[in-house]
């Protein structure tokens, strides 16, 4: 077959909703395209531990410090499904790991910023999971069979760590007015960033990548977005606590939220490196990784040893 | 649908780096092998590919398909295999394999036309 | 039956516990290989999940105690709870009390160190717990026999994994060599402790609630040398070993510890979170 036959039997594929499985023939772009994404989604879980694994050893009480164990170490599992799916595309782990600690590869620039408080921790399960939710959800038709498959488990945990956040915040919010306070102080410092995770306004998208029409992606970032400030615009109010947006108010028009600018300078700040905390992060990342060096290396040696001992018994 | 939209998900910012790509890879000096982990999520059932993961040796691999892919309680039973082992059919024989079989109606319970009065069968 | 006694003694369980979590969970997302990271914080999470058991029990015991029982027990209680006016919790056990008045081995509290150094610790602490639970879940103490039942599971997968990871390590390279035999240099003086009951455990014993720890050395010892053998590890030979844990004398690294781990509850004493 041509290329073009290629091209257009696996656009009709696309097209129909079969997914796309490893083995297939691809065009080149949707791959390296895939293999972007998955792993800085994978980074993404893995840096995240991060800002939330600060708290662990200062949790407030033994059921709250279980909680935040368990979900920082969903994260890990995510990352892993994610670094698994990118690998059934040609690239190792260590590679994607190389570009992460390089620089090379990106990360969602959220975990960027500091954890200062306990109610950042509820903060982040509230609105960062549940903004990633609003983009994680869809890629669970994505064509990719495996990245398909992986989103379809991160979800399904997922779920539930929005409903936790929400859940620690509502404590804290009848709690003493001092953590009163700090519910609201969190919720000030992580709406914008959070919105800023959808990424920047369609319009402004000047990129010609396929995505869409590959069906890895699906809905526009101005989409999400708007569904999310809709949620969370009621979702607050139960919290008895406030958006830090003057201009958000319900358009009967629209049928939507309006919301005030987006300060895309700090974005794209952040993302280049900018950010409080961006250095210190990959620091940790590294710092773990070298560290752990000599403990894979161990392993690793001692597997070949035993193998080569039964083979040394068996002759 | 040809309408192209960039879409930054969840930790994507474009591809202006872009990640080195398939087969070109750098050797990796120390990397744990790659295992496919099979799961039986209960008595009765088949073994079911989950996923992935990397270990030393089989006993680590296991244990760590236990850690990874049974923190809900989502199986009773594990095989692990070293993935560079997997034999796979290829998918461009995808015709000669398997659309033979879909002419071959006489394979199926509806093909056989029966009385509506026989029941349990 | 007096409960003096067994109150301190599951304090003491508790706290080990609640250590060996703490000091895990240092590793969450910092492990040396994702799958590995995600292994031991499930130990982490047992050891949690054990000591919110330990706690819940010690605080009934006490909350169930006659005047006297109460005012024995009373040098073991924050003294910052007694203003809130409301029956004893376990997070007020975990999160207000002082350092001396906690009571796990002092094992339990030492610093996270590298990867050897942490799975040694686990496979001293869980050889000992394997033999402790197994015991324990006929306790004539129902509430004990249950947490025994519940955690023996926990526990014989850890020593499983550690015991590998010590293998692992001992005949693996020569530097995984040399860093496991620089942690077991570190470590092997605060092991002595496990086997040495406090006055109060002795008491327990006596009340047939648990057996003698003194008993469980020599399983303990045949472990680690069938580990040890193929980790091409020597075992230390018998020296001088480290107590006062159990008693509520630490080293220098708990008062950072709690310092940390309680500085939430200490901040906002009573609130709910």
């Amino acid at each position: 077959m041509t290329t073009q036959e290629l091209e257009k039997n696996f656009q009709d594929k696309v097209d129909a909703e079969v997914r796309i499985e490893p083995r297939d023939w691809m065009p080149g772009k949707y791959r390296q395209t895939l293999i972007r994404q998955i792993s800085q989604h994978a980074h993404s879980e893995i840096v995240g531990m991060l800002p939330e694994g600060n708290w662990i050893s200062r949790a407030p009480s033994l059921k709250r410090k279980q909680i935040l164990i368990a979900k920082v170490q969903d994260e890990a599992g995510h990352g892993l499904y994610l670094y698994s799916a990118a690998e059934t595309l040609g690239i190792t782990r260590d590679e994607m790991i190389e570009q992460l600690h390089s620089g090379k590869a990106k990360y969602s620039s959220i975990f960027n910023y500091p954890t200062i408080t306990w109610a950042d921790m509820g903060a982040i399960g509230w609105l960062v999971d549940g903004a990633a939710i609003m983009n994680q959800v869809p890629l669970c038709r994505t064509s990719y069979g495996p990245y398909s498959r992986a989103m379809i488990r991160v979800c399904k945990e997922e779920s539930f760590h929005q409903r936790q956040g929400f859940e620690s915040l509502l404590v804290l919010s009848n709690g003493t007015p001092e953590q009163r306070a700090m519910v609201q102080d969190a919720i000030d410092r992580w709406w914008w960033p959070s919105i800023m995770m959808f990424g920047p306004h369609d319009a402004e998208s000047t990129n010609t990548e396929a995505s869409m029409k590959w069906k890895i992606k699906r809905f526009s970032n101005d989409e999400l977005r708007q569904r999310f400030v809709d949620m969370i615009a009621e979702q607050v109010k139960l919290l008895d606590m406030t958006l830090p947006d003057p201009e958000l108010k319900w358009n009967e028009a629209r049928g939507h939220y309006d919301f005030g600018k987006i300060n895309w300078e700090e974005f794209w700040n952040v993302v280049s490196g900018n950010g409080p905390c961006n250095k210190q992060r990959l620091d940790a990342r590294r710092k773990a990784w070298e560290e752990g060096a000599w403990v894979r290396e161990a392993a690793k040696a001692h597997a070949e040893k035993r193998v080569l001992r039964e083979k040394q018994q068996a002759a | 649908m040809n309408q192209t939209i960039i879409k930054y998900y969840y930790g994507d910012y474009g591809d202006k780096e872009m990640p080195s790509g398939a087969g070109q890879h750098s050797p990796v000096a120390n990397e744990w092998p790659l295992w496919e982990v099979f799961i039986r999520s209960k008595q009765g059932l088949d073994h079911k590919h989950v996923g992935s993961l990397h270990a030393a040796d089989a006993r680590m691999a296991i244990e760590n398909a236990r850690d990874v892919y049974t923190r809900r309680q989502e199986g009773v039973s594990i095989w692990v295999v070293e993935s560079k082992y997997i034999h796979a059919s290829n998918p461009d024989d995808a015709e000669s394999f398997y659309e033979p079989a879909n002419d071959k109606v006489y394979r199926h319970p509806t093909f056989y036309d029966l009385p509506d009065e026989l029941t349990h069968m | 039956m007096p409960t003096t006694e067994l109150f301190l003694y599951t304090l003491q369980l508790a706290d080990s516990t609640l250590l060996m979590g703490q000091r895990h969970s240092e590793w969450t997302g910092h492990g040396p290989v994702l799958e590995q990271d995600i292994a031991i914080t499930n130990i982490a999470l047992d050891y949690l999940g054990q000591s919110r058991n330990l706690y819940q029990y010690a605080a009934s015991l006490y909350n169930n105690a006659p005047e006297t029982e109460k005012a024995a027990m009373d040098k073991y209680i924050p003294r910052l709870w007694k203003s809130f006016q409301r029956e004893l919790q376990e997070d007020d056990l975990a999160f207000l009390r002082e350092e001396h008045q906690f009571l796990n081995v002092l094992l339990t509290e030492l610093p996270r160190g590298d990867w050897a150094f942490t799975v040694l610790k686990e496979f001293f602490y869980s050889a000992f717990l394997m033999n402790l639970y197994q015991d324990l879940l006929h306790s004539t103490d129902n509430q004990l026999a249950a947490i025994g039942e519940k955690s023996v599971k926990e526990v014989s997968y850890h020593l499983r994994w550690s015991s590998e990871w010590v293998i692992r390590l001992g005949d693996g390279t020569e530097e995984s060599n040399t860093r496991l035999n620089n942690a077991l240099a570190d470590i092997w003086m605060f092991t002595g402790e496990l086997f040495v009951p406090a006055a109060y455990e002795q008491i327990v014993v006596q009340q047939g609630v648990i057996k003698d720890p003194q008993l469980y050395k020599e399983p303990w010892q045949e472990k680690v040398r069938t580990i040890f053998q193929q980790a091409l590890l020597d075992v230390p030979t018998p020296s001088w070993m480290q107590h006062g844990g159990k008693e509520g004398r630490h080293t220098e690294h708990m008062g950072y510890l709690l310092a940390e781990m309680q500085q939430l509850q200490r901040t906002y004493p009573n609130a709910t979170w």
